[in-house]
């Protein structure tokens, strides 16, 4: 059966859209998954071209695209019955990385121990204190601070209410900070430079 | 006369709410007790840049590269939709 006119406009369309926003699809399921986020980018690509009729305007496109890939993501935890790991409240309600770095003073010849500490990370050094976070911390900082989605946005792509989502990425934030200091003391982030 | 004083906020509750005064997140009146808090607060106000200054760590500020190969695998994969 060959394809209409139709079919082929909208397949072109579809692949214009697509390979548009290839780049930030790929950054975001980087973030997202540790192992073959190509795969990842794929399946959300199958998914978009199966329903792109549902697409209103190829402005919404970007949001569209990321949406659809973030469900993929959620839907393979799912399937791979993958426990959704939460970080008891109370371990990390208290945690404050401002404080600790004050109080263990790991650069003591610096005058700007808190920047200093931050300025350690790389960009692949930050990938992988996220990957290390429960899923369920991670999707609301990735959507919130690397792609830039409002709570409401993602309370809908995520079908939470809202404040569930402010409590996730809360305890995400919380979260995050702990695990950069576990990192930092793990991966010899923690000497001083200027003494090295 | 007290009408339209708050009550001080204490630090761990400030705290708390540092990341949503970053995000601009907090209702009107929140911002206004953790901005009160601040002006009083030195220590309050090293957080509140420590916390901007993570939450530009997380926001990458070069474009996400795609690699030939992973450009070459998804344009074909586009290809044989």
């Amino acid at each position: 059966m060959t394809a209409t006119v139709d079919d082929q406009t909208s397949r072109d369309s579809f692949q214009t859209l697509a390979r548009e926003h290839l780049p930030c699809l790929y950054g975001l399921a980087r973030r997202l998954t540790r192992h073959d986020p190509e795969d990842l980018v794929q399946d959300a690509l199958l998914r978009g071209y199966r329903s792109y009729g549902t697409l209103r305007s190829a402005d919404a496109g970007c949001g569209w695209l990321r949406a659809i890939l973030v469900n993929a993501y959620r839907d393979g935890i799912r399937r791979d019955a993958r426990t959704i790991d939460e970080i008891p409240v109370e371990d990390i309600a208290d945690f404050s990385l401002y404080r600790t770095l004050a109080e263990e003073d790991p650069f003591p010849y610096s005058d700007s121990l808190h920047v200093d500490f931050l300025h350690a990370f790389g960009r692949e050094d930050v990938r992988e204190v996220l990957l290390r976070l429960p899923a369920i911390y991670r999707v609301p900082l990735v959507l919130r601070y690397i792609q830039g989605f409002a709570t409401k946005e993602m309370a809908r792509l995520l079908a939470l209410p809202v404040g569930t989502v402010l409590a996730q990425l809360h305890r995400g934030r919380k979260a995050f900070e702990r695990e950069l200091w576990t990192y930092a003391a793990e991966n010899g982030l923690l000497t001083d430079r200027s003494t090295r | 006369m007290t009408e339209g004083l708050q009550r001080l906020i204490p630090c761990g509750e400030a705290v708390r709410r540092l990341w949503d005064y970053v995000d601009s997140a907090l209702s009107p009146e929140d911002a206004a007790a953790v901005e009160e808090h601040l002006s009083f607060c030195r220590r309050c106000c090293g957080e509140l840049e420590f916390a901007t200054e993570l939450r530009a760590l997380l926001h990458p500020h070069a474009k996400d590269d795609l690699p030939p190969r992973v450009r070459h695998r998804l344009e074909r994969f586009l290809e044989e939709l």
